[in-house]
């Protein structure tokens, strides 16, 4: 073999090859093959990166999604016993602060005890100084963000104290130090005239100052509002005091809550009644009325306000737990309403925790339980034993990932939570929900507000019904254009003017949807709101003139009639819809004038219909404009590769063109038409710049044609950007994003698998 | 003459034909309406419009002399007006009103008016009246009176006019100056300041660093330092010259209410007299404010000025764009159509790649707020930018980003577009190939590929098309308002990846809806929208050309 290549003979008889020699060949070839496996692997890895790339947008946006899901937890980390000096039973409250490197336990005797809350040791202990003889014998929380106690002490007078913690960095590490001070000065102040012991206590903050209220054992309420002032001479505290006597309580009081404004007062009794006082003016306070707000039988054994001090959380010695807050009626009285109930603990409720921030909160029972509940979902997300003895005290950081649990048993368990996400839950997102200071269950979708106490309301139904709405109407005004247009183009046009037509509707399909979406907003919507008969009697009369023209046109002598070929209607009737609308137009202000004294949309008001002037209308016709290339595009792909032989088979036994088109080519082409409008639909469904445009984007409830409407898409492009990483409403946004992409998803899939179908059906007729 | 029987003729199925094409009909009028309202309402925006003068009778009596353009009118029922407590003559069913613009927002308060038409007298049109364009409050018109430098009047009557121009010449002059000082030097001083601090920060950062090495380079960077601080003072102080240079005149002219109105001429653009000008010097008119339009910076919060780093922004975005999805949409379509193992799990995927398509491009835009921004950007600048943090360098929405966001929107165009033309390739063309012996991959690359070059070409301007006029996805990842930078200068590395960028699409949201000022940004809105359709069609008439030129070639080389 080798010596047969290689040589190069001369032309003179031996021949010479100019083959290169075989090495270089074998060489050459192993090169090339190894090129042909470099192209597969390479197009392969390529190929393959990006279709793991387009999964990858599934696998991201469910991701974000995830956590939403993954329920409630704890882990314990430690369990310790109480430093000494404080004991178990003798909690009033706790609070631990945002690194959870510092906790505070308060003690019944007004002390309290810092303390590192991992390991349990001790950080300092702080003994309120009272004047001898006199001890605390209640003591009440205001907001929890406040960290502010009030004690009462036996000779009706109280103090105020409030944990604050100093952050500091000696050699770059964090420091905090806690600290107690005195808002209200470190004298106890009177509260109660006559120097009953104060049995019950209730603080609150009020504006600058705070508003306190006791109870005496003999039924005495007193309302009392103090305002410190630190004195410019001196640098000392003065304190403003007003003081009001109250109705007496009915019962025995157990509990007493103020409101931030000081408009509401709410006394519980142990028969399992709450008092509720209107005090919006002290001096002239009244008990509203009295519910019962626990079983019969039952007596309220804790009750808190939560964050916002709107809603109230009432335990019962059952261990069932309420959420309960004020709620308007129509004669603008407030009455105390239970809005829902929690899972029921096994034993009875002895101490409620708020969340910061959030209107959620963790409930400790009587057998060691602790349930964390969550409001504006109604969900219990976790019920777990977690002690031997009664619960005593529990301590929610103020960023919801910890939580610290006292026990009768003098033990503290120090725990780790996961809970991001109560807020969402099914009926949360596509339910009614009763939010906080509404009159009953509403959607509402509203995320994000200025305010602290602030109830984010996720509801996706507005949204939803919004993008519906929105999609519903813009195919009610592009499926007859569209599609009728594609029949006669396809089937009925010379060829010469399909040529151009298609095309021309084809680029609108390229358009630029900010284009049109700022024309709907910026041109077509005034320009409706100014001729509003106009746009109706376009739609009215549009049809009925190319009728009339038809019908002449069929009139015509013959001779007249063969001047335009057949197929050249379009043509035809252009000049007819510019001066139908032409007129319409002009006749508009005449029409208002004749029917609506001069303004329609200040009729449509009068009559009791709401308009806006970027409302669905506006919408349909922008976005119905978007679909309609979309539609036709595919539908005449549909109708035009209709096998001839069918339609001429059809027309050689005798039937019209039209009895031709609706017997033959429709229900051929029937599946590509409504393959079409369904990715009409899809392309309706995402569309974002329009709605965002031509929309007011309230998200609004209802299919009324001259409102507007907040879509899925409009509202991440409105939100997103300035949502906080993480945060439950940018999962929800995420959601809202997944929905839209697998309902666009799987209907993009149907059509064009329903298209294949067609294509397969075509090629075998 | 008899007419032809109802019945007969509906039965015929001729009215449903009619009704049909007149569909079509709505459509193309449709169509060609709005590609004429753009196009009309986008041109006229340069277009000088003469300056009315009118008196207008006031419901008091008064008579207030009036000076502006026309906008619009509109006509409304005279009853709605007469409920609104406006008194009209009686007789009247409807009352026509003229919405002027009479500009000078800064002295009138209210630059857009709308008046009645029968309060309105004869029309005069003044050939001294004139129009400035200002830097800003606006258009002012009025009367021009005298020119003063410094205080001391310059010129008057006759004389004005062309010494105004030519002062005006020269404070757009220095206003060239201060510009390219500002943008470009200090601009240049401010990205080198940035970088030292940056790189003192790294050294900070960095715990292997010898100690001596330190200071040296500490004592490098001082010595810059000082230096960039120098050049800042000088350019500081020239500055300073040139600002004290640019006020030196200022124009004295009354305004319609007969107050006179110092106009200082460093505030001014352009100067015209409408009424004034020839057909000819109009025409001139117009191409110098188109030219301002297409090359110049916005004023004005957007509303006036020109949209040149938003068409910049647009082509840098598309183009970075281009440059990732071609060869990965060209390598997937490949794998497609002649790699993969064809069956059902194949379909499956093409059907998927497809339909991505459809999928509502925000979802893109959420896609690269999340992946790309926060979890890519966020890791690239713990890697790489720790010395930034904790600003974001690539933890941002920025250039990069929105380009690789609309690649990955625009990536099933460019494959279905490739595939097509892939499938296209007649088979003996391939088969011709392997018979003398290539292997797959030589056909391929040197056959097959080069072939449908042109179909991969249609499938990039469709995909740039698209990408060009998408707008929702980019207010998530990278586009703003109102860019201090382009993203490409003269400071290495020259493309910023980095920066925000503006875009035409955005601009036109953002201007025509979140400008305080819509009335007056709505000419320019429409310029900007012509703009991309224009930018948009093209592109489109390219590639169906190509198409329909590929279709041609094709069909007469498989016959």
């Amino acid at each position: 073999m080798t010596d047969s290549v290689a040589k190069a003979v001369p032309l003179d008889g031996a021949r010479v090859s100019l083959l290169p020699s075989g090495e270089k060949r074998a060489s050459l070839r192993r090169w090339r093959y190894a090129k042909d496996r470099i192209s597969r692997y390479g197009v392969a890895i390529g190929g393959l990166g990006v279709v793991f790339a387009l999964a990858l947008i599934f696998v991201y946006l469910f991701w974000e999604v995830f956590p939403m899901l993954r329920p409630a937890s704890i882990e314990p980390v430690s369990t310790y016993t109480l430093p000494a000096g404080t004991a178990g039973d003798q909690v009033v409250d706790m609070a631990t602060e945002r690194y959870t490197e510092v906790a505070g336990v308060y003690s019944r005797d007004g002390s309290v005890t810092f303390l590192e809350p991992r390991a349990g040791a001790p950080i300092k202990r702080i003994d309120l100084s009272l004047p001898a003889g006199v001890e605390v014998v209640s003591s009440a929380q205001t907001e929890i963000k406040y960290g502010v106690l009030a004690h009462g002490l036996s000779d009706g007078s109280v103090m105020v104290t409030k944990h604050e913690y100093t952050l500091t960095y000696p050699d770059d590490v964090r420091h905090i130090e806690p600290e107690i001070t005195y808002p209200l000065g470190e004298q106890p102040l009177l509260l109660d005239e006559q120097g009953a012991p104060l049995t019950v206590i209730g603080i609150q903050t009020a504006g600058e100052g705070y508003a306190l209220a006791g109870a005496t054992a003999d039924g005495r309420l007193t309302l009392a509002i103090y305002r410190a002032a630190v004195s410019f001479m001196t640098g000392e505290v003065e304190v403003k005091r007003s003081s009001y006597i109250l109705p007496p309580v009915p019962g025995r009081p157990t509990h007493i809550l103020i409101n931030k404004t000081t408009r509401n007062l709410f006394v519980a009794d142990d028969a399992g009644y709450i008092h509720h006082y209107d005090t919006v003016h002290p001096d002239e306070a009244r008990l509203v009325e009295s519910v019962r707000a626990v079983a019969e039988g039952a007596r309220i054994s804790a009750m808190r306000y939560l964050s916002g001090t709107v809603s109230i959380i009432v335990g019962g010695s059952d261990g069932s737990v309420a959420q309960w807050f004020p709620v308007r009626d129509e004669q603008n009285e407030y009455h105390l309403t239970r809005i829902r109930q929690f899972q029921q603990h096994p034993a009875a409720i002895t101490f409620i925790a708020p969340e910061y921030a959030r209107k959620g909160f963790v409930v400790g029972d009587d057998s060691g339980h602790v349930g964390v509940h969550f409001t504006t979902s109604g969900r219990t997300l976790l019920l777990e034993k977690l002690a031997d003895a009664a619960i005593t005290g529990l301590a929610v950081s103020p960023v919801n990932d910890t939580l610290l649990v006292t026990d009768a048993g003098n033990q503290m368990r120090f725990i780790d939570l996961y809970n991001p996400h109560p807020e969402i839950s099914i009926k949360a997102l596509w339910g009614k929900v009763w939010y906080e200071n509404r009159a009953g269950e509403e959607y509402v979708w509203q995320a994000s507000s200025g305010s602290d106490d602030f109830e984010p309301k996720l509801s996706l139904a507005p949204l939803t019904l919004g993008t519906i709405k929105a999609a519903l109407f813009a195919m009610m005004f592009a499926i007859p254009l569209a599609i009728m247009g594609a029949l006669y183009t396809a089937y009925f046009m010379t060829p010469r003017l399909r040529g151009f037509v298609k095309p021309s509707i084809e680029i609108m399909e390229a358009l630029p949807t900010v284009i049109l979406g700022f024309l709907a907003g910026l041109w077509l919507a005034p320009f409706m709101e100014n001729n509003l008969p106009a746009v109706f009697s376009i739609l009215l009369l549009m049809p009925l003139a190319m009728l009339f023209v038809a019908y002449a046109w069929a009139n015509l002598p013959a001779r007249l009639r063969l001047l335009v070929p057949p197929g050249w209607e379009a043509a035809i009737l252009m000049p007819v819809i510019l001066g139908v609308g032409w007129l319409c137009i002009i006749m508009s202000p005449s029409v208002e004038v004749w029917f609506f004294n001069g303004s329609m949309r200040q009729w449509l008001t009068d009559v009791g219909i709401t308009y806006d002037q970027r409302n669905a209308l506006v919408v349909g016709i922008a976005m119905g404009f978007a679909v309609i290339p979309t539609i036709f595009s595919i539908a005449e792909d549909a109708v035009f590769t209709v096998p001839r032989h069918l339609t001429q088979g059809s027309l050689a036994l005798g039937a019209t063109p039209w009895q031709t088109m609706l017997g033959v080519v429709l229900p051929t082409a029937s599946p590509g038409i409504f393959a079409a409008v369904m990715m009409g639909f899809g392309r309706a469904v995402g569309e974002t710049m329009i709605v965002l445009m031509a929309t007011g984007n309230s998200p609004v409830m209802n299919f009324n044609i001259f409102e507007g409407m907040r879509t899925l898409s409009a509202n991440i492009a409105v939100e997103l950007p300035e949502t906080p990483l993480g945060s439950t409403h940018f999962r929800v946004l995420f959601l809202a994003a997944l929905v839209l992409l697998v309902l666009t998803f799987v209907v993009n899939t149907l059509a064009e698998i329903v298209r294949q179908r067609l294509r397969k059906r075509y090629s075998t007729l | 003459m008899s007419f032809v029987n109802i019945k007969t003729w509906s039965k015929s199925g001729a009215p449903w034909i009619w009704l049909n094409a007149g569909a079509v009909a709505a459509s193309m009028v449709m169509v060609l309406g709005l590609l004429l309202l753009i196009a009309v309402r986008g041109f006229g925006h340069f277009w000088p419009h003469d300056l009315m003068e009118v008196d207008v009778t006031n419901p008091d009596g008064s008579v207030q002399r009036v000076l502006g353009e026309l906008t619009r009118s509109e006509e409304l029922a005279a009853s709605v007006l007469r409920e609104a407590g406006v008194q009209i003559p009686k007789d009247a069913l409807v009352i026509e009103r003229h919405l002027i613009k009479q500009g000078n927002r800064d002295t009138l308060g209210r630059d857009f008016v709308w008046y009645l038409e029968p309060r309105m007298g004869e029309l005069r049109y003044p050939v001294n009246a004139v129009m400035l364009e200002r830097r800003e409050w606006g258009n002012f018109y009025g009367y021009p009176l005298e020119l003063k430098e410094e205080g001391r009047s310059i010129a008057q009557g006759d004389a004005l006019w062309a010494e105004l121009q030519a002062r005006i010449e020269r404070a757009n002059a220095i206003h060239e100056q201060i510009r390219k000082i500002e943008r470009q030097d200090i601009g240049k001083i401010n990205f080198r300041m940035e970088r030292l601090r940056l790189d003192e920060r790294r050294m900070a950062l960095d715990p292997n660093l010898p100690a001596e090495e330190v200071a040296q380079r500490k004592a490098a960077m001082a010595v810059e330092r000082a230096q960039l601080d120098e050049e800042y003072a000088s350019y500081g102080a020239q500055l300073e010259q040139l600002y004290r240079d640019v006020k030196r005149d200022t124009l004295v002219a009354e305004i319609m209410d007969g107050r006179k109105v110092n106009v200082s001429v460093a505030n001014i653009v352009r100067a015209s007299q409408p009424n004034n000008m020839s057909v000819f010097a109009k025409i001139g008119y117009y191409f110098e404010r188109f030219g301002e339009f297409v090359g110049g910076y916005p004023r004005e919060a957007n509303t006036e000025g020109g949209i040149f780093p938003a068409i910049f922004g647009t082509v840098t975005m598309v183009m970075v764009m281009s440059i990732i999805v071609t060869p990965f949409g060209i390598l997937a379509a490949i794998y497609l159509r002649e790699y993969a193992r064809q069956g059902p799990l194949l379909r499956l995927i093409r059907v998927s790649v497809y339909n991505l398509a459809g999928v509502p491009s925000i979802v893109f835009g959420v896609f690269g707020l999340g992946f790309f921004v926060y979890f890519l950007g966020g890791s690239i600048d713990e890697l790489l930018y720790p010395e930034a943090l904790p600003s974001p360098t690539f933890g941002t929405p920025g250039l990069f980003w929105a380009s690789l966001t609309l690649a990955l929107l625009t990536l099933p165009v460019v494959i279905v577009a490739t595939e097509e033309g892939l499938a296209r390739i007649p088979s003996t063309i391939r088969m011709g190939s392997l018979a003398l012996g290539a292997t797959k991959a030589e056909t391929l690359w040197k056959v097959v590929v080069p072939l449908s070059t042109p179909a991969m070409m249609t499938g990039l301007i469709l995909a740039i098309a698209r990408a060009a006029g998408e707008v929702a996805p980019l207010m998530l990842v990278g586009v703003v308002k109102l860019a201090p930078t382009l993203p490409i200068d003269g400071n290495a590395p020259f493309i910023h990846m980095e920066r925000k960028i503006m875009h035409l699409g955005f601009h036109i949201y953002d201007v025509g809806f979140q400008s305080p000022n819509v009335e007056a940004a709505r000419p320019l809105v429409y310029a900007t929208a012509l703009t991309l359709v224009v930018l948009i069609v093209l592109l489109n008439l390219t590639a169906i050309g190509i198409r329909n030129h590929l279709r041609e070639k094709y069909r007469s080389e498989s016959d």
